[in-house]
Formats: C-alpha cells, structure tokens, sequence
C-alpha cells in the first residue's frame, strides 16, 4: 500500500512538473508578444510608413527598410521558390526511389536548419566579393536560397500526398509525366505548395544574419538593385543597440510589425493546410 | 480516335526532356549549394588558415591591431552557451511534449500545440530586443545578485557564479537561447512522442502503471532515437543561432571561468566584426569562424536527421 503511494506521488510531482513546463512555454510567448505590443504600439505612427529612417538623434520613419525588406522578400521568394517547387517535383516524381533523391533529400534537411549567417557569409564570398560592394541582390539571392529548402520539402510532401490514381488516368490518356504535372498534380496540390510558400516567406522575411553582410543597410531610399539597401532586420538590430531613445522606439515599431506579419502568414499557411486536410477528408 | 501525328509526339518528348532536366537541375542545385558553401568557406578561410595553422582553434587572443587571431574564445562561448540552453530546454520542452499528448484536455491539445509551434516561427532578432530589454534587466536585477549571494561561495560551483551581474553575458545568453529552441525542441518531441503506438502504452495502463511510468518506461525507450535526434536538431539550432545571442553576449573575447561575465560566440563575433573588419586576414580569421560554425552545426544536424530518419523508417514499418 504504501509502495502505491509511492508510486502516486512520483507520478502526481512529474505531472505537476509538466504542468509548469508548459506554463512556463506559455508564459515566455506571452511575455514576448506583451513586450512587443506595449512598446511597438507606443511607436506606431503614420510616420512609419511616410518617412525614411532618421539620422542619428533624429525623428522618421521606416519606409525605406520597408520597402527594401518587401523588395528583397519578394525576390528571394521569385528566385528560390521555383528552384525549390521543381527539385521537390524531381524527387516525388521522377527519382522518387533513387540514391541520388535519397542524397538531395537529406542535404535538404541539412540545409533546412543549417544556421543562415553561414549561408549570409557563403553568398558574401561568391557575390559580394566579386561585384567589390553589397548590394539588395546579393541580399536576395540569401534570401533566396534560405526559400529553397522549405519550398522543396513542402512541395515534395505535398505532391506525394495526390492520389496515385489520378496521375494513372492521366497517363492512361496518353500525357508525358510533364504533362501531367503540369495538368493534374500541380493543381490539384496546389493550395499545399502555396502553405509551402508563405512558409518561405514567413522564413525569410525576418532573418537579419545574412543580410548583415549582403544587402547590408541604406539610411536613404534606393531602389538600386546594385546598391545596398534599407531592410527591417538589420534597422532594428542596429536602431535597438544605439542609445538614442527615437532609434530604439523604432526598432520596437519594426519588430512589432515583422512579428504580426509572420505570424499572420503562419496561421493563414496552417489554415489553409486545415482546410486542404478537411477537403480531402470530406472528399474521398 | 484520331491517328497520332508524329511531329506532335516528338514535341512532347522535347517537352519531357526539357522539364525533366529542369527538375534534376534544379535537385542538384541543391547538392551544390551545399558543396559551393564548403567550398567557398574554405577558401576565404585560406588565409588565416595557412598563417595560424591548427593554433588557429587553440588561442584565446583576439587582437585586430596586432593582427592575431584564435577562436578558443568564440568556441567556449558557442559551447557553453549551448549547453545552459541544452540544460534549461531540455527538460521544459520534455515536459511540454508530455503534457501535450498524456495530459492535455483534447480541447486545449490543438491551440496549446499551435501556440508552440507560432513561437518557433518567431524571427531570432526579436527574442533578441526582448533579451536584451526585458530579460537582461530582470537577470541583473534579480536572478544574478541572488546566484552570486547564495551560490557564489561554493567551492567548484561559485567559481561559475562571480563578479558583478551585468545583466548581459554568457548565462543571458544561455536564457535566451533556451527559450527560443524550446517551442522547437517541445514540438519535435511531441511527433516523436505521437510515433508510439497507442496499443503499446494502453498496454502499460491495462498493467496498472501510472502515466509517468507509461511514459519513462514505455514511451521514452520506444522513441530514444527519436528523441535523442530532436534534441541534437534543437542543440544545432543554438550552436549556429546569431541574432538572439549578438544581442546579450556582450562580446567580449576572453574565456571567463564565470558565467555572468560577458562573452562571445562564433556566430555573434561574426555579425557584430565582419562589416567593420579590416584587413584580409582579420576578414579571413571571421570567415574561418564560419568555416567552424558549419563544420560543427553540420555534423550535429547530420547526426540529428540521420537518427529522425530511422525512427520514421522503424514506425512506418511497423504500421
């Protein structure tokens, strides 16, 4: 009996102890998003989007860094994820089961965590170096290859996921496999290669470390894309260690806005993948 | 049906070719993207490499006047920044895992989980500013001061526990990372956790154990693997992250037996010198850091995926 007790207490402390490690998981998103709030609401103004970021001690916005951070998401998304939606293709479709596929599939997840400032020093040697100065393209083509490896997961998983029997009818009417893709498996996995898109974006859209060195920063507005450019990342990083009080309030304002918009992106990739799940669900 | 006219067949097949080589193309692209950064990181690394030779990873200085390079520092930073990480994340994110498939309310199971997951999409730069900003302080005004009071005089232990508490530096560091692999390492561990098949731990219930002991004699040892392969995903997480640590480190290049002293890390002592670094073999000692920095997250993450992969390859053949 009293070994029973024993037992019930060990059992009830771990319990207890798990309750409190997911509080504490809780706790730290919600003092994140609490700090974020009460200091990038203070800063939110018309200003942000109507004026450039300010000299040092001054007062301005963030429209260059936002427009500079759009400007580089968007090319690295235009640039990655095509890369990244055909080699998912290859490997679901053409070298499914080959050694090759099974190589690509594993450096693919290598390259999914590998730590993206090795990828910004990479993109430094080979693009930077070359042109002798940074530039916004040398910051999308980081961004670009940061896209890869999500686009091409997501795209391979989701392409797996339509039914074998819809690419036999197709080849039974007599389509070549590009056909087919092209016809029947892109669209009818496309809502699933889109969630794998915003996942990119969402990805990319907040990393600092490989535009510190590429895209590096541009106090004025420049829509060079030979030149380097203003981005949200690396204005923060540098407006949140500086001592003035505006440069600091600003950092806060473009850290709440890089949050929301990633967070959006993610629940609207996840609703959409809910409501893939559901269709297919209800569908068959 | 009408007869197939050849030049309309031969068009389809250039079509295949051409799509199908676009596809292989663009897989390997992948394969040199990885080799092209192995490469090129040796390369930049070159210089500093063949002046320093293996004394490179052995010294402790960091002196750009005098051009003098070792990375001791910025490694032991990386180390035992990870480790407290590992230490703090670990067992949280095992406790999360736990909670999320034994004891939570099926109600709360989704959004709980949805909420772990939306704080490991969160960019490392804002658990930076908020380090930086909300936890140092804290750190400095009230953690630190009673670690020093009440562990500073241990013998071994205190040595790890002295100096004044400035808030920033190696254990803040530690802090912050730990709380940004956590959401990772918790929901890695609860898809490891959920690989178990049901039938084994109703077994263990139908036995009369208590869920603790379903999990630590059931579930955990089914899914070692597994586990042992998230945690290493979520330690090469920490090794390789920049800007959460850039934030708190301090920067400072020197070894401090304490751990509130500040510090640096590989990845920080890039980002904050590269942009200003002068001189090749200053660039080159920092780009040799990279070439570091992949070596060890490489071989950690390798390690991590190739244990993933066997447990995938062990629960789908079970099924």
């Amino acid at each position: 009996m009293n070994r029973r007790a024993l037992r019930k207490a060990k059992n009830a402390a771990f319990l207890v102890l798990s309750l409190i490690a997911t509080m504490t998981g809780l706790a730290c998103l919600a003092a994140i998003l609490w700090t974020l709030l009460s200091h990038g609401l203070a800063g939110m103004s018309w200003h942000l989007f109507t004026q450039m970021t300010p000299p040092p001690g001054g007062q301005g916005g963030l429209l260059n860094a936002l427009y500079g951070s759009a400007v580089m998401t968007l090319l690295g998304i235009l640039i990655g994820s095509p890369i990244g939606v055909l080699a998912g293709t290859y490997l679901a479709e053409y070298g499914r089961n080959s050694r090759l596929s099974t190589v690509i599939r594993f450096i693919n997840d290598v390259l999914l965590s590998a730590p993206s400032i090795i990828i910004g020093l990479f993109v430094y040697e080979i693009v930077v170096v070359h042109m002798g100065h940074f530039s916004a393209i040398a910051g999308a083509l980081a961004l670009a290859i940061l896209a890869i490896p999500v686009t091409l997961r997501t795209t391979e998983d989701m392409l797996n996921l339509v039914p074998v029997g819809m690419k036999d009818s197709s080849a039974a009417l007599g389509a070549y496999p590009w056909r087919t893709t092209l016809s029947v498996l892109y669209p009818a996995a496309r809502s699933g290669i889109v969630t794998g898109l915003l996942l990119a974006i969402a990805r990319i859209s907040g990393e600092t470390a490989p535009l510190l060195f590429t895209a590096l920063n541009n106090q004025f507005w420049s829509t060079h894309l030979n030149a380097p450019m203003a981005n949200l990342p690396v204005v923060i990083f540098q407006f949140a260690l500086s001592p003035y009080k505006d440069w600091q309030d600003l950092a806060w304002a473009g850290a709440l806005i890089i949050t929301v918009t990633i967070l959006v992106l993610s629940i609207s990739a996840r609703v959409l993948l809910a409501m893939l799940q559901a269709g297919r669900g209800s569908g068959r | 049906m009408a007869i197939i006219d050849p030049r309309h067949a031969a068009k389809q097949l250039i079509y295949e070719r051409v799509f199908r080589s676009a596809t292989l193309s663009a897989a390997i692209l992948v394969l040199l993207i990885l080799g092209g950064v192995a490469m090129s990181l040796l390369r930049g690394a070159w210089p500093a490499i063949s002046h320093f030779g293996f004394s490179f990873v052995a010294r402790e200085i960091w002196n750009p006047v005098t051009d003098e390079f070792g990375a001791l520092a910025p490694i032991y930073g990386t180390v035992v920044t990870s480790v407290i990480a590992m230490l703090l994340a670990v067992p949280t994110g095992f406790g999360i895992a736990l909670f999320l498939t034994e004891l939570c309310p099926p109600l709360l199971k989704r959004p709980i989980g949805v909420a772990v997951e939306l704080l490991a999409a969160v960019p490392s730069i804002i658990f930076g500013i908020w380090g930086l900003f909300v936890l140092a302080p804290v750190l400095q005004r009230h953690v630190q001061p009673w670690l020093i009071a009440h562990l500073g005089h241990i013998v071994l232990v205190g040595k790890l526990f002295k100096g004044p508490p400035f808030g920033i530096g190696i254990l803040t560091a530690g802090v912050v990372l730990a709380i940004m692999v956590l959401p990772f390492i918790a929901a890695t561990l609860r898809d490891v956790f959920d690989t178990v098949p049901a039938m084994l731990k109703e077994s263990g219930y139908a036995l009369g154990a208590t869920t603790w002991e379903v999990m630590w004699n059931v579930v955990v040892p089914h899914s070692r693997v597994g586990i042992v392969g998230g945690i290493m995903l979520g330690l090469g997480r920490a090794l390789g992250e920049t800007m959460a640590v850039t934030f708190v480190i301090g920067n400072a290049h020197r070894i401090s037996s304490s751990l509130l002293a500040p510090g640096t890390t590989i990845s920080s002592a890039i980002a904050n010198e590269f942009t200003e670094a002068v001189g090749d073999l200053y660039t080159s000692s920092l780009i040799a850091l990279g070439l570091l920095l992949f070596l060890i997250t490489f071989t950690v993450i390798a390690a991590a995926q190739a244990m993933l992969r066997r447990l995938e390859r062990r629960s789908g053949a079970a099924v």
